[in-house]
């Protein structure tokens, strides 16, 4: 497959569950595409360049930056954005200790941080302290708010069986 | 951004074809995640850029192959993080990928990615160069493999020709028993390019392997073959004159990370560690065998 700069694309992605037909240009990031076209603004942009975390979403069963993957790229795949975080209007355990943990302050991180969590938690449901640490360093919080999300995910984590 | 055209390729040849018409036009994508940002800032503006996610030859997986564990060009950091062979065989390759940005850079980033950038800092380079990997290229002119010690070349730069491509990279066996360390200082914690990143490998029957990031053009490997540095009888001072000889290789310069000066001294006391681990792991290996 080849297309010319300015070209519409034609992506199929499903999105936290919903099969979505796009059109796109090369250059347009998911990002670009979850906010703009599906509407979805629940993923956050921030730096555009990998470092703080706020754009995280779960593309194909990991973790990444949505900023640095061209929507392209998505193309036949799978996407779980913070929209698709809680099912059946049920808040999803995390969402729910970063709740009663007191996690959330200003809000802008969370969906990544969220999502991060969430990830780290599939990988590894009984993470330590450090690996919790490890596994949301590439999520940055301005305002500070990194020792009651470790708190949130750890009480997840031991609820788990 | 700036908009460009962009390939699917679905075979080697395709790519390899592609690459060939727009010679110094095409970017090639992998992971991305130094690619879209310079994409973005507009440092690199391609004609095109060719995305080799979608090509079978370019493989994603880690296996065993007669005498070595062959990474494919597609493999990701976490992938090897994740993999069995890499973490009990070479470790501190495992140890150096899991160190690599942040779970969501290493869940995108290539092995191979991080080589064809042949950035000076780039933390997988010392371990592959203790271990002495070989990295496998394809080109219109065919195959060939290259010692990772003669890989790079300066900041930025490698022996890979212009349309050449990285299939794999091996890391052989080793038919003797060795300890292995990694270490990796950074202003703070996670997410930040090393201010130092040094690996070693002693092997039993004497010869130590040294290589270090970030204080030089490019990653630099050391050898001595004294049998000197894991021998718990040689004194000292030999010991430290040997290791002052197998970091003198390293021409540090200072910037926003760190000075000159002080990137020798980290130097020095990492090298120091990163040795001593290395020997403590292959006493422990000699105590279990």
């Amino acid at each position: 497959m080849i297309v010319a700069a300015g070209e519409a694309i034609s992506i199929r992605v499903t999105v936290n569950g919903e099969v979505r037909s796009v059109k796109v240009l090369s250059h347009h990031t998911l990002l670009d595409v979850l906010r703009i076209q599906l509407g979805l603004t629940g993923t956050k942009e921030c730096c555009l360049q990998g470092e703080c975390g706020a754009c995280t979403v779960i593309l194909n069963g990991r973790a990444v930056d949505a900023c640095l993957v061209f929507a392209v790229e998505a193309d036949e795949g799978e996407v779980l954005t913070i929209e698709g975080l809680a099912s059946e209007g049920r808040l999803d355990p995390l969402q729910t200790a970063f709740l009663e943990k007191g996690a959330v302050q200003c809000g802008f991180c969370i969906p990544g941080m969220l999502l991060s969590a969430k990830y780290l938690l599939k990988t590894n449901p009984h993470p330590t302290r450090e690996e919790v640490q490890h596994g949301l360093a590439g999520n940055l919080c301005r305002c500070a708010g990194y020792y009651r999300f470790i708190e949130g995910v750890l009480a997840v984590a031991e609820a788990t069986p | 951004m700036k908009s460009f055209a962009y390939a699917r390729p679905e075979s080697l040849n395709e790519a390899l074809a592609l690459l060939d018409e727009y010679g110094p036009a095409a970017t090639v994508l992998a992971g991305g995640t130094d690619v879209v940002v310079r994409l973005r800032t507009g440092r690199v503006l391609p004609a095109i850029v060719i995305d080799l996610k979608r090509i079978p030859a370019l493989r994603s997986d880690i296996r065993e192959t007669g005498d070595c564990l062959r990474i494919g060009a597609q493999a990701v950091m976490s992938d090897l993080v994740a993999d069995a062979h890499v973490r009990s065989r070479f470790p501190a390759l495992a140890e150096a990928a899991h160190e690599v940005g942040s779970v969501q850079i290493r869940n995108r980033a290539t092995l191979a990615g991080n080589i064809c950038n042949a950035s000076p800092a780039a933390d997988t380079a010392p371990a592959l160069l203790v271990y002495g990997a070989v990295v496998n290229l394809v080109g219109a002119a065919g195959h060939r493999s290259v010692p990772i010690e003669q890989f790079f070349t300066g900041p930025g730069r490698s022996v890979m020709e212009r349309g050449e491509l990285v299939e794999s990279i091996d890391l052989p066996f080793s038919k003797e028993p060795y300890g292995a360390a990694f270490a990796r200082a950074t202003r703070r914690y996670g997410v930040d390019l090393a201010t130092v990143n040094v690996a070693c490998v002693v092997k039993a029957f004497g010869q130590t392997r040294l290589a270090y990031g970030a204080v030089g053009p490019k990653p630099l490997l050391a050898i001595d073959d004294s049998g000197k540095l894991a021998n718990s009888k040689c004194p000292e001072e030999e010991k430290i004159a040997i290791l002052e000889c197998l970091i003198s290789k390293a021409t540090p310069i200072s910037d926003v990370r760190a000075s000159d000066v002080y990137r020798g001294a980290l130097l020095r006391v990492m090298s120091r560690r990163v040795l001593d681990e290395a020997v403590a792991n292959l006493r422990a290996q000699e105590r279990v065998s």
